[in-house]
């Protein structure tokens, strides 16, 4: 068991509910400090609530909440002062320069001047916008946008960084340098909570996952083990509209089948049978890989990530 | 306590990166009703109320135009803020709360009212329509006025869904309160329901208090005007304060 100090985020039993809708249905974890967790989900999962409860932007229905050893929504507000936000819509001052809405944040912590005229230079270069201090928001390209949503998110020297899809939206490069980032945060001793819906987002940086759908959490534990524990190591795809009536035929070769649209995922202890079946077939096409998070996700949900996105 | 503060100051710095277009908006335009109404129609009606039509004028424009300024302030540029820009939930994860913001944008359309109603203050000296300095103590009051208008405006806002209901307010709210308020004519000449119904209108008791004050005539009842003013900002500021925490805060 980790000493409580070393507990940065305490969840029981936490539901929320609008009217007749349940959004969180009664969710416990815990996140330990220094840890990267990962909500992996499709979009209404419950993903979004359950971080704006954690700040006190949303009210819990029912269950027990503490961030940073403080109740919330009681102390939701002293929390803030020592927690980071990389919000999921971009919501930057357009009417400000990079360093000028650097500053405006800043005052918003009730971070002195001249503390702000230290950190700011620091924060700049970490997002690599050195150069573009003084350019306006609308200027920038979707990937300097988030890295100065992320350095704003830095300015109070938070304890605890949520971001809320940080990447959706940007080119693989853009994205490469995010992670950058945020493994350089996570370094430095930095606890962190992201939600996504990449699953290489959450198997390169997280060093636990969850996974959520509609407001539960399906699994909690590493990549690695979630895969270990819950699917078959080898998965063969075949495309194509036969793809169906060919895997019935072919059905003992594979421990499980799902199918999703036009795909049918084969998993099996071994691929070669499959991979033998197929090679004589004509007009339909298929891959081999390893199992990842997103078969996962798609055994416990019965849908895939992007169903419901 | 004053955490607000730094609310505020993000708007004025926004403000004053745009300052000229949003001065000639909204001081220009109230400056051509003075001018063109003071002397155009002053020309037929010589004198209201012992003054000349011009003098009589500009007290009411000042009003009028610091109720607009406080007005366009919390209804059009804070829903920007807050649904369209998503500055406000940029703010709320930080340790400012709901009040923080609405005291802020208050001030701010306070503050607004006054950049707005001052210059015309001036311009009316200049023509000779001001008597005195006890003139100065408009300035105070054009802050009071666009607290009540800013608080009555941003409680519009917490229900607003787009641009389009603000026109609702502007033509039921605003509009008959700029006509039957005393700006443009002394409301002696109308039914006494209408006389009685503009009892009830801040604008009303802003007229009342800045139009003595400008001409030199005698202040009457200071205390109650000031009042109700304090009534619609401080019953605005609770209202909006609870119904933005039900709309932001879920």
């Amino acid at each position: 068991m980790a000493e409580a100090a070393d507990i940065v985020v305490q969840v029981d039993d936490l539901s929320k509910q609008y009217a007749n809708l349940t959004v969180v249905d009664r969710v416990s974890f815990t996140v330990q400090r220094g840890e990267c967790l990962g909500l992996l989900g499709p979009n209404g999962a419950g993903k979004t609530t359950l971080l704006r409860m954690m700040l006190g932007m949303a009210i819990p229905s029912g269950g027990r909440l503490e961030v940073l050893g403080l109740p919330v929504p009681l102390r939701a507000e002293a929390v803030r002062a020592q927690v980071g936000v990389v919000p999921q819509l971009d919501n930057l001052d357009p009417d400000f320069s990079v360093v000028e809405n650097l500053y405006t944040y800043g005052r918003y912590f009730g971070i002195p001047q001249r503390s702000l005229r230290e950190r700011v230079p620091l924060l700049l270069e970490l997002a690599s916008l050195s150069e573009r201090s003084n350019a306006m928001i609308g200027d920038l390209s979707g990937g300097m946008k988030r890295r100065l949503t992320l350095a704003r998110a830095l300015i109070n020297d938070p304890q605890l960084l949520i971001l809320d899809e940080p990447t959706t939206g940007l080119d693989p490069q853009a994205r490469q340098l995010i992670w950058r980032r945020l493994r350089q945060l996570l370094a430095q001793g930095k606890t962190l909570m992201i939600t996504t819906h990449y699953m290489e987002e959450a198997e390169r940086l997280c060093d636990r996952v969850m996974v959520m759908d509609q407001g539960r959490i399906l699994a909690n534990g590493s990549p690695g083990d979630l895969v270990h524990h819950h699917v078959e190591p080898q998965v063969v795809e075949v495309y194509g509209p036969n793809a169906e009536a060919w895997v019935k035929r072919h059905r003992p070769l594979a421990q499980r089948v799902e199918v999703v649209g036009e795909t049918a995922f084969c998993y099996a202890l071994d691929e070669k049978p499959l991979l033998q079946a197929l090679s004589g077939e004509v007009g339909l096409r298929y891959t081999h890989r390893r199992a990842h998070l997103e078969d996962v996700f798609l055994k416990l949900t019965g849908h895939d990530l992007g169903a419901a996105a | 306590m004053t955490a607000w503060i730094a609310v505020w100051q993000r708007n004025l710095l926004v403000w004053r990166k745009l300052a000229l277009p949003s001065l000639v908006g909204n001081f220009g335009e109230p400056l051509l009703y003075l001018l063109a109404l003071g002397y155009g129609l002053g020309a037929f009606v010589g004198q209201v109320q012992g003054l000349p039509y011009v003098v009589f004028l500009a007290s009411g424009i000042v009003c009028s135009s610091a109720m607009n300024a406080a007005t366009l302030e919390a209804t059009y540029s804070a829903y920007v803020r807050m649904a369209v820009q998503q500055t406000w939930e940029g703010i709320l994860v930080t340790p400012m709360g709901v009040r923080e913001i609405v005291l802020g944008e208050l001030a701010w359309s306070a503050t607004k009212a006054l950049i707005n109603a001052a210059p015309i203050l001036v311009v009316a000296a200049a023509l000779g329509a001001v008597h005195g300095w006890q003139a100065l103590w408009v300035l105070p009051v054009t802050l009071a006025v666009g607290l009540s208008f800013g608080a009555m405006a941003l409680v519009v806002t917490a229900f607003a869904r787009g641009f389009d209901f603000f026109l609702y307010y502007a033509t039921l709210v605003i509009t008959p309160m700029l006509l039957f308020s005393g700006v443009f004519f002394p409301l002696s000449g109308m039914p006494a329901i209408i006389r009685g119904g503009a009892r009830f209108l801040p604008l009303t008791h802003a007229v009342d208090v800045v139009r003595p004050l400008m001409t030199g005539q005698r202040l009457e009842n200071v205390p109650l005007h000031l009042l109700i003013l304090g009534v619609y900002a401080l019953g605005g500021y609770l209202l909006a304060l609870r119904l933005l925490r039900k709309r932001l805060i879920g």
